[in-house]
């Protein structure tokens, strides 16, 4: 009996000690909180009040008023239930969650999700918040952090915020960052229904680009009076300036789609043009590039920007091999004969593409972008280049530089203009005319694999990579003018901006379809291009 | 008209048409008087199988008479078929009239799709066959007329023309593929029901498309013999080996190259026309540079400049197509590439340049010096 | 009445239908007439002021040293090559500078080429039916039917240039000498009013350029006969006039032996080739 009674004591002592055990922790372990005012008035009951509590938290300068703040958009700013300790989750997975103090950061342990209650916000509340700490973030110590929250306060300011911003305003050095504030509050300004603000406001906003400012300055010339007139002015003057700018990213792309159709034709430029060669496998040349390129990210995985630069002259040497492995096996044999060798590098791009179907995948594959040639260059608020394009059109100058090198300051350059001017004389003068072929239609397609692993970063990279730039860069060879380096550079650019031109009110395909009928009408007025050779040179 | 006669009294013409007049015979009994399970009996399907081979032989003969006779290689050819088949295509969609999935008395179903209100005024006129039967005709000699006027004026030959008459057909199979140029888009025009009446689901009726096709080629082939062996053909051949001689002979040369390139894009459009009710659909990947370019193979395999060598190639490569597909697709492309390697740099003259060379004749335009014309 | 008249002449009825008798209007003059013309490829001057006459029925020989613009000149006459400025006259009535190569060969101008191109593909007999004078539009040439009159001048050419046992062979394998034969005999099918020939000997033997010349003199004083050759010996065993181009102008006109006593000619072109 005695022995019955003292398990059942025991017992019940272990489970009270067990039940108890955090309570005790907390009461033996850790001090009474010592809540602050501002943190307290949080915990209010309405919205409303909680909207004022916020509202003072800022402006009481607490040092861990922006702690507060972000846990509370974030939900995480909680209370416990039964001693009203404010405390910050930390891990909220499991029916336990890790919990610090709100105050002092102490560790708390884990409390069981139903003893900890939410401090709940609408989402009137939840802008506010926002607003509160972009005011609070323009106190951060670099430019462009200030910036960006300056930036996201336009079109947020309201009664509350004004007031400190202009004093913000006071203290900041960063000329960007003071207009960015002052076009802020003068949104605001074009609310306050003050019309001499109004119109000061107007004339600070005119000129801007940003789309929230454009938002406001629409609303005021919605209405009527004097400050709709200069409202809608202003918006006419930004409207200018948006069309330049429009008018520059449209030449941006335009000069960018024809980088890509230069770097295309290119090596097409120095075998057909230059030796007279018609390779219509050149497309496949430049699909094997880009695959040279998924394949070195494939070796080196985690690396992808080494992998791309490594893939530069991989891609070279890999085109130019397959270029001079077809010269050996085919064009050689049909020297003088354009129209046959045109079928049967046809063929041979049939079979290249299948044998990538074969080999690889018929789907596309992904060709990572590096991180430092991804994100874009802004230029302003209306304008922003992409970096891949950005390098993509410089990589395209510095190919065309290299090859123009190449071809007027070199031994080989020397000799290719030589067989190409007169391939019995050339010979008796001591050069090898085949091993020059060999070089020049190797240099040809090398470059067309510089330029597939330059597509690889822009377009997909699949088996029909090269089918699909194979007609364009004929296009642009024949409109530059056969034989002339300087004719593809200006034909490339000038189709690709024509083709951006015309996009946005013909659509992409009609766009392509002009300008196809556009150079097919050219070639009838001007049978050798842009640039044509003449004489006898080109009666041949 | 003796020059159309002349045909009648040329050794090849008559092997030709001889050859072409039994196998037609030969099919159509084969097919109608033995019974399905006989080893020899030819079926509906085989019959329109080989009906689609002879319009593209016609096609190859089309083609054959640019390239092999002018020096010419045009890369859109397949254009001219193709618009011919859409001509045809058209015909056979308002023939559906209300039996669409829609039931609209008038619109095709794709345009109900689109939720078009009416016709577009280049579809009127397309449910009287005899004007349909002419646009077969006039479409694609129109196109090549103004193509070919603007490009041979100018003196665009060689390796140039080759690229824009291909940049030609990209450009109309682009704009095929939009919605909004009213001709069915990506899907094209399919569905069609019968044609002059016939139900084009009877086998009568494939038989006697069969028969038309054959009849079609032999008729077309005709009349291109009857060209290159009139003394235009000869201006053909003295302007595709020197042009500019040609020239101070006092020949336009741009004019006869473009009256032999409409009616050689005329041919290529019966083609098409006979084609279209055949395989069912005309949609835009018959304008593809591909199918183009495939043609040329075929003519470069059969033998150029002699138009029997055209149908041959047409009919061995679809044929070879039809298995290879069939057995391991993936490997057709290989095949197909490799035919034009090999048909250029092995077998220059194809395979009628193999048979002459049995035989041993004496030169002809064919066997001898089939130059390129280059620029 | 003439209104009857005209109706009663059921071939005159419109005016212009009226084939003209004589294209050429040589009444007042030289049958080929450049003046000032000149034309450069890239900067280089291949033609420069150019002043030339030719008279009817003449036989003008023209020499010059490579690069003097000889095939240029022809390539000018013939519409091949359009000048930067100057004028072309054949006979008073027609301005070659107006008209494209067919317009220009109908009119009665015929070329051999420097480089001899026949038809390789075609027979002997074709070759001389192409170049025959006829109706030359497309239509008229596909129902062409050769009439026995055509045959027997095709024939009787043949046998001037020699080749009726090479008739029904390819003309692409004949030797270089026929080929020359060839192409002569194709312009005299043409029957032009004024032939331009371009090295007519060359790659013949001794007795093949002796019947050239033979032949060329016989055509001259019907025809008017333009020689352009390198051959010193051809020229001067036919030559009545010569004409001397050195880049691009006339340097010296007149017979072989005032010309060969010219000392800038001598210092040009004749002190090379002696």
């Amino acid at each position: 009996m005695n022995l019955l009674r003292t398990i059942k004591a025991t017992l019940l002592f272990w489970c009270c000690v067990a039940l108890a055990t955090p309570v005790l922790a907390q009461q033996t372990n850790i001090a009474e909180q010592d809540v602050p005012p501002e943190l307290a008035a949080l915990a209010a009951d309405s919205y409303a009040d909680k909207g004022k509590a916020i509202q003072a938290l800022i402006a009481s300068d607490h040092p861990r008023t922006r702690t507060w703040l972000t846990t509370l958009l974030d939900g995480k700013l909680q209370r416990i239930k039964e001693s009203g300790r404010f405390v910050i989750v930390t891990d909220n997975r499991g029916r336990d969650w890790t919990v610090i103090d709100a105050v002092d950061d102490t560790p708390l342990g884990e409390v069981s999700r139903r003893n900890i209650d939410r401090i709940t916000i609408n989402n009137a509340l939840r802008n506010q918040l926002r607003s509160a700490m972009a005011v609070l973030d323009l106190d951060a110590p670099t430019v462009q952090e200030r910036l960006a929250s300056a930036d996201r306060l336009l079109g947020k300011v309201d009664v509350n915020l004004a007031e400190p911003l202009a004093a913000r305003l006071e203290a900041e050095e960063s000329p960007a960052v003071r207009d960015k504030l002052t076009q802020a509050l003068a949104i605001y300004q074009l609310q306050s229904g003050d019309s001499a603000a109004i119109s000061e406001a107007i004339d600070t906003l005119s000129g801007s680009l940003n789309p929230a400012v454009r938002a406001a300055l629409n609303g005021v010339a919605a209405g009527e009076g004097e400050a709709a007139e200069s409202a809608r002015q202003a918006l006419a003057g930004i409207e200018q300036k948006l069309k330049l700018n429009r008018a520059a990213e449209t030449l941006y792309f335009g000069l960018s789609l024809g980088s890509v159709l230069v770097l295309a034709a290119i090596g097409l430029a120095i075998t057909f043009g230059v030796m007279g060669v018609i390779n219509m496998a050149h497309g496949e040349l430049i699909m094997l590039g880009a695959y040279t390129t998924w394949m070195m990210q494939q070796l080196l995985p985690g690396q992808p920007g080494l992998a791309l630069i490594l893939s530069i002259p991989a891609g070279f040497l890999v085109a130019a091999v397959a270029g001079i492995i077809i010269e050996r096996s085919v064009i050689r044999f049909l020297k003088g004969r354009p129209l046959e060798t045109l079928l049967a590098t046809f063929g041979v791009s049939l079979i290249l593409q299948q044998l990538v179907r074969t080999l690889v995948s018929p789907l596309n594959r992904t060709v990572v972008t590096p991180e430092w040639m991804s994100g874009s260059l802004v230029i302003n608020e209306a304008l922003s280049l992409t970096l891949n394009r950005l390098y993509v059109l410089g990589f395209a100058l510095v190919v065309f530089a290299g090859i123009m090198l190449v071809m007027r300051k070199t031994r080989l350059g020397l000799e290719v203009r030589a067989v190409t001017q007169n391939r019995a004389m050339a010979r008796s003068m001591g050069i090898r005319a085949t091993r020059v072929d060999i070089m020049t239609f190797a240099l040809g397609s090398g470059v067309a694999g510089l330029a597939g692993v330059a597509l690889s970063q822009l377009t997909n990279v699949g088996p029909n990579l090269g089918q699909s730039y194979i007609i364009d860069s004929f296009m642009v060879v024949v409109f530059g003018g056969v034989g002339n380096l300087w004719g593809t550079l200006v034909a490339g650019m000038s189709l690709g901006v024509i083709n951006q031109v015309l996009e946005p009110w013909a659509g992409a395909i009609l766009a392509k379809i002009i300008v196809l009928v556009f150079i097919i009408l050219f070639i009838q007025k001007r049978p050798r291009g842009l640039f044509p050779q003449k004489g006898r040179a080109a009666e041949g | 008209m003796h020059w159309l006669a002349k045909p009648a009294t040329e050794r090849s013409t008559q092997i030709f048409i001889g050859v072409l007049t039994a196998a037609l015979v030969a099919v159509c009994l084969l097919n109608l008087l033995l019974p399905a399970g006989h080893p020899l009996h030819v079926s509906t399907y085989t019959v329109t199988l080989l009906g689609k081979y002879l319009c593209y032989a016609l096609l190859a003969v089309a083609v054959d008479l640019v390239w092999g006779y002018l020096g010419i290689l045009s890369l859109g050819h397949g254009a001219f078929f193709a618009l011919g088949g859409y001509a045809m295509g058209m015909y056979l969609m308002r023939q559906i009239g209300d039996r669409g999935v829609y039931g609209h008395p008038v619109l095709p179903d794709f345009m109900v799709f689109l939720d078009w209100e009416s016709l577009p005024w280049y579809w009127h006129g397309f449910d009287m066959a005899w004007f349909a039967f002419l646009m077969v005709l006039l479409v694609p000699g129109l196109l090549a007329l103004v193509f070919g006027f603007l490009a041979f004026r100018s003196r665009v030959t060689g390796v140039y023309l080759s690229i824009i008459t291909q940049a030609l057909t990209f450009a109309l199979m682009l704009a095929f593929f939009r919605n909004e140029m009213g001709f069915g888009g990506n899907n094209g025009l399919t569905d069609f029901k019968e044609l002059l009446t016939f139900d084009l689901s009877a086998d009568s009726t494939r038989l006697g498309l069969f028969v038309a096709s054959g009849l079609a080629l032999g008729l077309g082939y005709w009349l291109c013999r009857a060209i290159v062996s009139s003394k235009l053909g000869r201006v053909c051949v003295a302007s595709r080996d020197a042009e500019a001689r040609t020239r101070f002979l006092g020949y336009r040369v741009e004019r006869v190259q473009l009256f032999v390139f409409v009616v050689s894009a005329m041919l290529a459009g019966v083609a098409g026309a006979l084609y279209v009710p055949q395989v069912g659909i005309i949609n835009p990947s018959v304008f593809s540079p591909l199918f183009s370019i495939e043609i040329v193979v075929w003519v470069a395999l059969g033998g150029r400049a002699t138009l029997y060598g055209a149908v041959i190639g047409a009919i061995l490569v679809n044929y070879a197509k039809t298995v290879f597909t069939g057995v391991m697709p993936d490997a057709w492309l290989f095949a197909l590439g490799g035919l034009f390697v090999i048909a250029t740099v092995v077998l220059p003259q194809g395979l009628a340049g193999l048979l002459a060379k049995r035989k041993r004749g004496k030169p002809t335009a064919s066997a001898k010096g089939v130059k390129e014309a280059t620029a | 009445m003439t209104i009857l008249q005209s109706l009663a002449n059921r071939d005159r009825v419109f005016d212009f239908l009226i084939p003209d008798p004589s294209p050429v209007d040589v009444r007042h003059g030289p049958i080929l007439y450049l003046e000032d013309v000149s034309v450069s490829f890239d900067g280089f001057k291949a033609i420069n002021d150019l002043n030339l006459t030719i008279d009817d029925g003449e036989l003008r020989c023209i020499i010059g040293p490579n690069g003097a613009g000889k095939t240029t000149m022809m390539d000018i006459i013939t519409g091949k090559t359009r000048p930067d400025h100057g004028q072309v006259w054949f006979g008073s009535r027609h301005n070659l500078l107006t008209m494209n190569e067919p317009e220009i060969a109908t009119l009665g101008i015929g070329r051999k080429f420097q480089k001899p191109t026949v038809f390789e593909a075609l027979s002997v007999f074709e070759n001389l039916e192409l170049a025959m004078s006829a109706d030359k539009r497309v239509m008229p040439t596909l129902v062409a039917r050769l009439s026995g009159e055509a045959r027997d001048r095709i024939d009787e050419v043949l046998e001037m240039i020699g080749l009726q046992t090479e008739r029904d062979r390819a003309a692409g394998i004949l030797s270089h000498g026929q080929k020359q034969w060839l192409e002569i005999g194709m312009l005299l099918m043409q029957r032009p009013r004024l032939l331009l020939v371009d090295e007519p000997v060359a790659g013949m033997t001794e007795q093949e350029m002796e019947r050239t010349g033979e032949l060329l003199t016989s055509l001259a004083g019907k025809q008017s006969v333009v020689v352009v050759e390198h051959d010193m010996g051809f020229v001067r065993s036919i030559a009545r006039k010569v004409t001397v181009l050195h880049q691009g102008s006339v340097l010296a006109e007149g017979s072989m032996d005032q010309v060969s006593s010219d000392p800038r000619v001598v210092e040009v072109y004749l002190g090379e080739e002696s």
